[in-house]
């Protein structure tokens, strides 16, 4: 109880009567690692979208470290227990998903089939999108050699990519780049785990030895 | 014409495997295909992944066998032409970026047929090729990219996360079940028998007609208070058509009702589509 108290003499006086009526919030402060480990991974898995230690830390008012901690102690136990799940870090949070070896058994639980494919103009644009970004209209067609207006339309619809405000040049044309929905499609931590666009270099070069 | 058809027939027997052989997805360079319909007497052209000049350009250097850094620029403007004359003549729309490309090729082709200019610098010596291998070059870099991009959303979609959890986030309002709509309208029945007294003149008011002025009171103020609405009616007869109304818009999907706490008011809305 002294302890309590000295905390509490500590707060800025209005915060005082707040953390005495609330013991329980008082309590969440003191999380022990293998109660904020089990608390991370339940957030983890309630989360719709990746959720990043900030969050977690934020809600459950302990400090970041301490949750990044918690998450590499989880990671290591998903590693370890090699099950069906897998804990990843994807668009700069944490996710909880099934293994891809898996896919079949789950797909035919769930009747699901692989959802529509993007279309290969889609594909290209939006390869040159991730690695120009932020990239115009005429920029894209320089490299593709053809419009593109409905593929990024495709792109925009899907949520893959997003306006970033306008070039100033001439006409001051719209600027494009991928989105956090990019990453979470494709797996991304974030864009720095995207291949540099100068390994494709060796595949295009094949032609010359052709 | 006859010239125009032989050179069609050429191209087909240039290249008669190439269409079969690619396999379900292959992101550089698809082969088009040429196949002679036996029924009609025609060719029949599928331009298969072709999607612009610049993947035309390199289908013709791979098919050609050339390096890409010493391009023979006559012969494969010549056959970039065929192509496109080939494209016309069967009524493909031929977009406008071809014919840019081929203006390009033409005006390279006679670059390379001009004498050096001999007093130039060094420098100024460039092949005039060199910008046209860069753009080639670089297209078929991300032409990769879309492969590797391809490939790892295959992979993504073999992973599975959780189904969504239904919480009062994306599920802010109560859905409306037919028993509250049937409470609200007894309510109003109940308050309409106590306020008309009698009833002088038969008003007929046919479902289309009450469905229209429905859809109008929607349309213009975004959304309604289904009380109101069902006040305005001046007969039980025409309430109950009010009521038949609701239900049928709401069959139709043209309208969502939404109440906001139970026992609450309901709102219809015109429904978005998602």
């Amino acid at each position: 109880m002294a302890e309590h108290s000295q905390t509490a003499a500590e707060l800025e006086p209005e915060a005082i009567e707040a953390v005495e009526a609330d013991d329980e919030v008082q309590g969440m402060r003191e999380i022990s690692a293998t109660e904020l480990k089990g608390i991370t991974e339940s957030l983890i898995f309630v989360a719709d979208e990746p959720i990043d230690s900030k969050s977690i830390a934020k809600v459950l008012r302990v400090d970041q470290s301490a949750v990044d901690e918690a998450v590499q102690s989880l990671v290591e136990d998903y590693a370890e227990r090699s099950g069906g799940l897998h804990l990843r870090e994807i668009a700069g949070g944490w996710q909880i998903s099934t293994r891809a070896e898996h896919h079949e058994h789950v797909r035919a639980y769930l009747k699901s089939k692989p959802s529509a494919k993007l279309s290969l103009a889609s594909l290209e644009t939006l390869a040159v999108i991730a690695y120009k970004q932020p990239v115009t209209v005429p920029e894209i067609l320089e490299i593709r050699g053809v419009q593109s207006p409905s593929a990024i339309k495709t792109l925009l619809d899907k949520r893959l990519i997003v306006a970033k405000g306008r070039k100033e040049t001439v006409g001051r044309p719209m600027m494009y780049g991928t989105s956090k929905e990019f990453l979470i499609q494709f797996g991304l931590k974030d864009l720095s785990e995207l291949p540099s666009i100068e390994d494709f270099q060796d595949l295009a070069g094949d032609l010359a030895n052709e | 014409m006859t010239d125009d058809s032989q050179t069609a027939k050429t191209l087909q027997t240039a290249d008669p495997t190439k269409a079969q052989t690619s396999p379900s997805i292959s992101v550089a360079g698809a082969a088009p295909a040429i196949t002679p319909d036996h029924e009609t007497d025609q060719l029949k052209v599928t331009l298969g992944e072709f999607e612009g000049p610049l993947d035309l350009l390199l289908y013709l250097i791979r098919q050609d066998q050339v390096n890409i850094y010493d391009i023979p620029v006559a012969r494969i403007t010549e056959e970039y032409l065929r192509y496109l004359k080939l494209m016309q003549e069967l009524d493909l729309a031929v977009a406008g970026d071809f014919l840019v490309m081929a203006a390009q090729l033409v005006e390279l082709k006679s670059r390379m047929l001009l004498p050096r200019d001999p007093l130039a610098v060094e420098e100024e010596l460039e092949d005039p090729r060199t910008e046209l291998v860069n753009r080639l070059l670089e297209h078929e870099k991300f032409k990769a990219a879309a492969q590797m991009l391809w490939s790892r959303a295959t992979v993504e979609q073999a992973v599975f996360t959780r189904a969504e959890i239904e919480t009062d986030k994306n599920n802010p309002e109560v859905a409306v079940g037919l028993f509250d709509l049937l409470t609200v309208f007894q309510k109003i029945l109940a308050r309409h028998k106590e306020e008309v007294l009698m009833e002088i003149e038969r008003e007929e008011v046919t479902m289309a007609e009450m469905i229209e002025r429905l859809r109008n009171m929607i349309r213009s103020a975004g959304e309604l208070n289904l009380v109101k609405f069902f006040e305005r009616a001046g007969s039980r007869r025409e309430l109950v058509v009010a009521f038949l109304s609701v239900l049928e818009l709401v069959r139709m999907a043209e309208i969502s009702l939404v109440q906001r706490e139970t026992f609450g008011e309901i709102t219809a809305r015109v429904v978005t589509p998602a």
